[in-house]
């Protein structure tokens, strides 16, 4: 068997084309490519076969490498990052090194994206060549093997966050939660009741909180938010940045005595918990079963961060505990984690974007969200339904898809709407009595137990007109609309223009990515949708990874999803995260620099550009040299260096040129 | 791959051969290869005329890579990297936009078209905009027909630049 390692050797290389079934072999000469590849320099053996990643394709490269002496493959099939670990697997079974391999991706870049037959083959040619003259110069690596910290960082502590901490934790290892509200429960925790089953969603989020705030294993940091994010799989720094709360946490009891004590008798501000429908002081819980069960105050509110000449009554209140402190600063804190969720959660609609509808015109249009709120019975209003007057609406009009499949704002399904309304319909009509109008696009109920939900509300005789709403407005035309709110809409099914009188609208608001999504994923360096989304690493056999190692996501940050989904998927990242700390040790792609001594000439350039200062100036030597283990494999230092005398594994100059060459080389 | 094909223009008259301009593209991991193997899962049709070279980032693009292509007979370099700001190592696509700007001086004094090097932002999540560019260069490059390096062996790796030194320079 000639030598793989030694570069003096030609190479013995095979060329493998796979058909991928007709993917690739529908719109590309699969034989006349592995033809053209048989002729070219160096290459002893080309073969093509149906599945090339199947356990007989994957034989035939093991058998020929053998059987052939074979020390360079080439693999033309799909994308390498689908890939790539498979073959390199077959590689290494078969007794060569893992990178001798080089792949040429003919099916996402040529058979899937082109239609003439010529030139896909003809661009597959070029392709196949380039790889040939590339994979010769190939030389032998080794994956960098990493501890991993057991521990984990959970961003986000709505029902994902909560769920996926929790998991992990019982699993006895240590995790983070980070909230930036002063109480986790996220959306959920608004809830009354949750569809189809109608359960409380106190009743079964409340304790999960709970459990959270007492998890010897989690560590809850609320009102905080994480600030800075370093390192790689299995080695993060976090910065986690606390907001003062102007209370000394761990001495606050929750006993409320100072909210009662508040110079304020009354609460003054909106209360964010209820979306502003009740008020607060400016010391205050969030809500009655927030976790953790401590106070807060408002700076913006409180009288003694604007005068300083408050009686301070609340301070009086707390007496010997001192758990009030109006000096307290924000603080941050730097912790090591070896993988990150993020269930950072969405954001619903702003209504008013849409002013056909006249949310905050008129005082009876509420979102959804409000809704909520008004039924929950421990909302403003513990669970009367009543409007801002008082009364109680006797027509409500429920306007499905307030920022969803639309055109002019979101064009997606926000997926959780048509139940919610359903959700909303029936508590409206089981407390009112009210006749209740559903104005929806299309019912959208596949889950279980959900189109059995809908047959309910039917029989319930909730009404469903099937149209778009036009536009909410005051003007009555008949005496039976004086002084109601006329929903203007398009019976599509009846086929005729409807106004329906009602007291009350509710707008069935969609979801959106939260507004700062976009930082936040620059923060954890994932990626995002064009709508903000977090980027799954594959849609369907990676939901919940991302494309940076050891960062996953859950819940709705990814998209819009009800409750089993984003608990669904919050097992699931725990799930991935727990592996990755159970493996102790992850492998990393060998795709450092190295610094070639005889050539450099001690300028410094690198060192300045790379951006995880993994280039240190030698004295003695007076050389740059790379530190491997903090060297992160982007090659920018190999393209900066005036004398060229840095290179990066597997993406040497010369490897490069060869491929640009081969390209480019007409055959 | 036809060197030339026939084009028939709309009024059904048929016009002069035009080449099929020949693209190398440099396409960072983990922003535009992706986006590319996006345009893929999607099934959207785009010109067949860019061969993509996958480097970890677009920093790691040397301006010698897209001297080389031109050289060696390219009619034009399209550099994928991650939106500003969203470099997975940081800011190596900041690197990137600094030599490009320079290179574009260099390319110019060769006589090199500014519409023959291109470079994109496409981020993971942009498959469509792949089609878009590809699409968008390879029109601008049928019509600028090949390129026509006239003072080729400068360029060639390894060629020599003394040969032809009157010709070379502003």
């Amino acid at each position: 068997m000639p030598d793989a390692h030694n570069p003096d050797t030609p190479p013995r290389i095979g060329v493998y084309v796979c058909h991928c079934g007709t993917n690739i072999a529908a719109t590309i000469d699969v034989p006349a490519l592995a033809e053209y590849a048989a002729g070219l320099p160096d290459v002893v053996v080309a073969r093509e076969y149906k599945y090339m990643c199947s356990d007989p394709g994957q034989e035939l490269i093991r058998q020929d490498i053998r059987e052939h002496n074979l020390t360079r493959i080439v693999v033309a099939s799909c994308s390498p990052l689908m890939h790539e670990p498979t073959f390199r697997g077959a590689l290494v079974r078969a007794g060569i090194n893992a990178f001798f391999l080089q792949m040429v991706n003919i099916r996402e870049h040529v058979s899937w994206v082109h239609t003439n037959k010529e030139e896909a083959t003809a661009k597959a040619k070029d392709l196949v060549r380039a790889a040939v003259r590339r994979v010769r110069l190939h030389k032998p690596l080794e994956k960098r093997r990493v501890e991993i910290k057991p521990e984990v960082l959970v961003v986000g502590g709505g029902i994902a966050g909560i769920h996926a901490a929790l998991t992990i934790a019982n699993s006895g290892k240590h995790v983070y939660l980070v909230e930036r509200q002063p109480t986790i429960g996220g959306h959920m925790a608004l809830f009354d009741k949750t569809f189809p089953t109608l359960d409380c969603a106190a009743c079964i989020l409340t304790p999960k909180m709970t459990a959270v705030g007492s998890h010897p294993n989690i560590t809850l940091w609320t009102y905080a938010e994480v600030a800075a994010v370093e390192g790689y799989v299995g080695n993060y720094k976090v910065k986690v940045r606390h907001k003062p709360r102007y209370i000394v946490e761990d001495l606050c009891i929750g006993c409320q005595e100072c909210v009662e004590a508040c110079v304020y008798k009354e609460g003054r501000w909106a209360d964010e918990f209820n979306l502003g429908l009740s008020k607060r002081k400016p010391i205050y819980l969030p809500f009655p079963q927030a976790v953790p069960q401590k106070v807060l105050i408002d700076p913006e509110a409180c009288i003694e961060f604007k005068s300083h000449k408050c009686k301070k009554t609340c301070v009086e209140a707390c007496g010997e505990r001192k758990a009030i402190d109006f000096k307290q600063e924000a603080s941050t804190e730097e912790i090591d984690v070896g993988s990150i969720i993020v269930s950072t959660g969405f954001k619903t609609f702003a209504a008013h974007r849409n002013a056909c509808y006249g949310y905050g015109v008129y005082p009876n249009v509420y979102t959804s969200l409000e809704v909520e709120r008004l039924v929950n019975a421990s909302g403003p209003t513990s669970g009367e339904i009543v409007l801002r007057d008082g009364t109680t609406p006797k027509m409500v009009g429920i306007i499905h898809c307030v920022g969803s499949r639309d055109h002019n704002t979101n064009r997606w399904c926000s997926k959780v709407c048509c139940m919610y309304s359903l959700k909303l319909a029936h508590l409206i009509r089981e407390r009112t009595g009210a006749e209740v109008y559903n104005f929806y696009i299309d019912m959208r109920t596949p889950g279980k137990g959900y189109e059995e939900f809908y047959d309910r509300l039917l029989d319930e005789g909730v009404h469903f007109i099937r149209g778009r709403v036009a536009e909410v407005a005051d003007w009555p035309i008949h005496p039976s609309e004086e002084g109601k709110l006329v929903i203007r809409a398009e019976d599509t099914l009846a086929g005729f223009v409807r106004r329906i009188p009602v007291d009350m609208v509710v707008l069935s608001v969609g979801l959106e990515p939260q507004s700062d999504a976009r930082d936040v994923r620059r923060l954890f360096n994932i990626s995002c949708s064009e709508e903000g989304w977090f980027l799954e690493r594959h849609p369907k056999l990676a939901p919940v990874s991302t494309f940076t190692d050891g960062v996953f996501i859950a819940g709705a940050c990814q998209g819009p999803k009800d409750i089993p989904d984003s608990v669904a998927q919050a097992g699931a990242a725990a799930a991935e995260a727990m592996a990755l700390a159970d493996a102790k040790y992850v492998e990393l792609e060998p795709y450092t620099a190295h610094v070639i001594e005889d050539a450099c000439s001690g300028c410094k350039t690198c060192l300045t550009i790379c951006p995880y200062t993994a280039i240190a100036f030698v004295e003695e030597t007076k050389k740059a040299r790379v530190n491997e283990v903090l060297c992160k494999g982007c090659g920018t230092c190999a393209a900066t260096c005036p004398s060229g005398s840095i290179e990066q594994n597997l993406f040497e100059d010369q490897e490069i040129f060869e491929e640009v060459e081969g390209l480019l080389a007409y055959a | 791959m036809p060197n030339a094909i026939e084009s028939v223009s709309g009024n059904g008259q048929v016009s002069t051969e035009v080449a099929e301009p020949r693209i190398v593209g440099f396409f960072c991991t983990w922003c535009t290869y992706l986006a590319a193997d996006l345009a893929g899962t999607s099934r959207i049709k785009y010109a067949p005329n860019v061969r993509v070279i996958r480097v970890m980032c677009s920093g790691r693009i040397d301006p010698q890579f897209v001297l080389d292509a031109f050289a060696h007979g390219a009619d034009g370099v399209l550099i994928g990297g991650c939106h500003p700001g969203d470099c997975h190592y940081q800011q190596g696509n900041y690197n990137c936009l600094r030599r490009a700007r320079l290179l574009k001086r260099v390319l110019e004094q060769f006589g090199i078209e500014e519409e023959r090097f291109r470079l994109e932002w496409i981020s993971a999540a942009e498959g469509d905009r792949v089609r878009v560019v590809i699409d968008d260069m390879v029109e601008k490059l049928r019509k600028l027909g090949p390129l026509q390096l006239k003072r080729g062996p400068a360029l060639v790796r390894g060629g020599s630049g003394e040969q032809v030194p009157q010709e070379v320079g502003v």
